[in-house]
């Protein structure tokens, strides 16, 4: 049984489980898909990708961005049957690349770079989301930051 | 090319005399060699040509020292060479107007030693650039992820960070929490910290290696991000686009983002009084505060805080954690009635207070610093009320004064209610000079004109800010958040005004083991709170039995729940009291700013109940 108290200007309301158990009737405002002020997710409404997704990290902004962009834009218009499958060779550059940098791209052994970018495109395949917040894009281990609100992240 | 030419008429005669000297030593080998009788020892040798006993091993070994000795005088020559080059030519530069095309190879051939510089950039070699196409004024949160923004959208961007600290681009939230929670003795040092989930991170955004020399900016071929540390931008032109450093160096710019943060402010009083007073003062905001107040927490006796805002509270939390361990003793002071007091309601405010008790603080509300002196090796802070303090050291947590100096001279507006570079909804002030961060007072289409001094508003306007530098002229939309941790049992997000003087309406439940910051960020798998919604968040738990409703004589627990601050009764503001994960839908509702009649159904959005 919930009860409710004021203080001063302060309402207080305690509720147990049983009483939120109801579904809300409170009504939110429909998003608009093609809202072009709000952040988008990895895949812009036009189908391009967002180099600036806080879920690519800094792939696309670190030594190796122009690289990885090549990579990752290639795997993103295949249309092979393995997907990506024709975009050896960009990998491989990205991954000269990140070799020159083991700084900021740890070589592990369960590996990074070519897996990586798989990993992003399974996480674009159910993304018809705009919404930054609804991506679970599994985040590359590569930089340091990885996720775009900068905050000291899981690599 | 001159430089090979120079390097080879040094290195000649040493060759010559190093070769000389292996064909003697070898001679002198050989000789020894076929004088003695050959003990052919079948020793299996790995390297080097086969047949040969010790002897050999010998010749090899001299040969091969000579080399390295007449090799790492090679280097040495050739460093000391590039040197003396890089002052001939800034002497040059510096006479004619026109920028150098300083060839990268000098910094090429020497990769070694720009990474073994210490993570604290010195500042760079003489020759710098004179014109950036974006121009970072500022190396904090903002100008950071500006810089990342800007990278992203436009391929192959040179983007240059000017920034008065010696120090690269960092975080700093953990300088007032999770630095104090490590167990590393040389965490001063390291500046890494352990986040929940184990893994361990460094406060600076990137790397040296992330970066470009700045001298290389304008020619490395995809272009990056260098920093110019230790320099202060001391004059703006907005006229002929370009500014005035605080070494003389001008550097004219096509964009410019000012992120310029701010300064903590002091107490007049403390200001007022002396030296003494001062020497023992931390206006706590960067890394060496940082490691000043972690040394005099060892070394003292006792420390005072002024403030019972997010600061205060969170560097009195932390030192009282370790005030057993070193018995500190630690006290609070501040005019509010508890902690936090201009940004939770009272009630909220007073058990809050409490729990920073708990963590060892000695809290002293309703406190109005009157005086402060220095009297027998102690400061003593006189109170108006009549009570006095005895400390050894002050911390003044008092707010933050934004850094507007440039305004002057760029002749941009000050805000005169927030304080701050005046900017419109898209973050600018001139048509090509935009605000960031902590010294942007910005148009918020829906809540309104103000000014945000939290760590993730940094992180969303700076990239808001690249974002319009490169062309997207979007105005500030995505709602930034805020989060404290106040011990291990306490933790907040926070989205939109939070402002204890607006009416609020809060929703709880009684929270169990599982609400707490720790509990949250394991689950998530996240350090930091402001990035778990971008993490796959972990499937709900379902809790046990809902505990029984507390009678109402009872002294209420609040546990876990959501506050709304209301303002002509549209939520301006949630908190997400002990309740993580769940700011995708805080946001929406302030997004849509409707009015709505019953705040509990929207509490029950939330599903507070569950984890």
């Amino acid at each position: 049984m919930s009860y409710c108290k004021q203080e001063g200007k302060d309402q207080i309301i305690f509720v147990t489980k049983e009483d939120h158990e109801a579904p809300s009737n409170a009504e939110l405002v429909e998003d608009d898909p093609n809202d072009p002020y709000e952040d988008h997710g990895l895949i812009l409404p036009n189908g391009d990708i967002n180099w600036n997704c806080p879920c690519l990290g800094g792939m696309a902004s670190g030594p190796c961005g122009q690289q990885f962009k090549d990579a990752f834009s290639c795997f993103h218009n295949s249309k092979e049957e393995v997907k990506g499958s024709e975009c050896i060779d960009f990998f491989r550059g990205m991954q000269e690349c990140m070799q020159k940098y083991p700084e900021l791209y740890p070589q592990e052994d369960d590996n990074e770079s070519a897996p990586s970018g798989e990993a992003e495109a399974e996480a674009v395949l159910p993304a018809d989301s705009t919404s930054s917040d609804s991506v679970s894009a599994s985040v590359p281990t590569s930089e340091e930051v990885a996720s775009g609100t900068e905050s000291p992240a899981t690599s | 090319m001159f430089k090979c030419k120079a390097a080879w008429n040094k290195l000649a005669p040493l060759a010559r005399a190093s070769s000389t000297l292996c064909r003697q030593a070898g001679k002198r080998a050989v000789l020894r060699h076929e004088r003695t009788p050959q003990f052919v020892q079948p020793a299996h040798m790995s390297s080097g040509p086969s047949g040969g006993g010790g002897e050999n091993t010998l010749y090899f070994v001299l040969v091969g020292a000579t080399c390295l000795a007449g090799g790492a005088y090679a280097y040495s020559t050739l460093v000391g060479d590039r040197e003396r080059y890089q002052q001939r030519i800034t002497e040059i530069e510096s006479r004619s107007s026109k920028p150098a095309a300083e060839p990268s190879t000098p910094a090429k051939t020497q990769p070694e030693t720009a990474a073994s510089e210490p993570a604290s950039a010195a500042a760079s070699p003489a020759v710098e650039p004179t014109h950036a196409p974006y121009l970072l004024i500022g190396g904090g949160t903002a100008s950071f992820a500006a810089a990342r923004s800007i990278r992203a959208r436009d391929p192959g961007a040179r983007v240059l960070i000017v920034t008065e600290e010696d120090d690269l681009p960092y975080m700093r939230p953990p300088l007032s929490k999770e630095l104090w929670f490590s167990d590393d003795p040389t965490v001063t040092e390291t500046l890494r910290f352990k986040q929940w989930n184990g893994k361990e991170r460094s406060i600076y955004f990137q790397p040296p290696s992330f970066y470009v020399s700045p001298t290389e900016l304008e020619s490395v071929e995809n272009g990056g991000v260098a920093v110019l540390t230790g320099r202060k931008v001391m004059h703006m032109d907005v006229r002929g686009n370009k500014v005035k450093l605080s070494d003389g160096t001008e550097i004219s710019y096509d964009k410019c983002l000012i992120a310029t943060g701010g300064i903590p402010r002091n107490l007049q009083v403390i200001e007022r009084a002396g030296d003494e007073v001062m020497k023992r003062t931390t206006l706590f905001r960067k890394i060496e505060d940082f490691k000043a107040l972690e040394k005099v927490s060892r070394e003292l006796k006792s420390i005072t805080i002024i403030g019972g805002g997010f600061l205060g509270s969170e560097l009195a939390c932390a030192l009282g954690r370790r005030s057993a361990d070193l018995g500190l003793e630690v006290v609070q002071m501040f005019p509010e009635k508890g902690n936090m007091g201009k940004v939770l309601p009272e009630y909220l405010s007073n058990w809050t207070t409490d729990k920073v008790k708990k963590e060892g603080v000695k809290v002293l509300t309703e406190a109005v610093v009157k005086n402060v002196t220095y009297k027998e090796g102690k400061v003593e802070i006189k109170l108006k009320d009549g009570r006095v303090v005895k400390t050894d050291h002050v911390v003044a947590a008092v707010g933050l004064e934004p850094s507007v100096e440039l305004a002057k001279s760029a002749g941009l507006e000050i805000d005169s209610d927030f304080g701050g570079f005046r900017v419109n909804a898209e973050l600018q002030a001139r048509s090509n000079i935009w605000v960031a961060g902590d010294a942007a007072c910005f148009y918020d289409i829906k809540l309104g004109r103000r000014r945000v001094e939290h760590h993730d508003h940094a992180v969303v306007s700076g990239r808001l800010a690249g974002e319009n530098m490169t062309g997207a002229r979007k105005p500030y939309w995505h709602q930034s958040m805020f989060w404290s941790d106040l011990g291990p049992d306490v933790g907040y997000e926070a989205i939109g005004i939070v402002d204890s003087s607006l009416p609020t309406v809060g929703v709880f439940a009684k929270a169990t083991a599982k609400d707490t910051p720790k509990a949250a960020t394991e689950q998530s798998g996240t350090g930091i709170r402001s990035e778990s919604e971008t993490e796959a968040v972990a499937g709900s738990v379902a809790v046990g039995k809902a505990a029984p409703t507390p009678p109402p004589q009872q002294k209420e627990d609040y546990g876990k729940g959501v506050i709304f601050y209301l303002r002509d009764k549209v939520v301006v503001g949630i908190v997400l009291w002990n309740v993580f994960n769940r700011m995708p839908i805080a946001r929406k509702i302030i997004k849509d700013g409707e009015e709505h009649a019953d705040l509990n159904e929207v509490a029950k959005l939330f599903n507070i109940h569950e984890e």
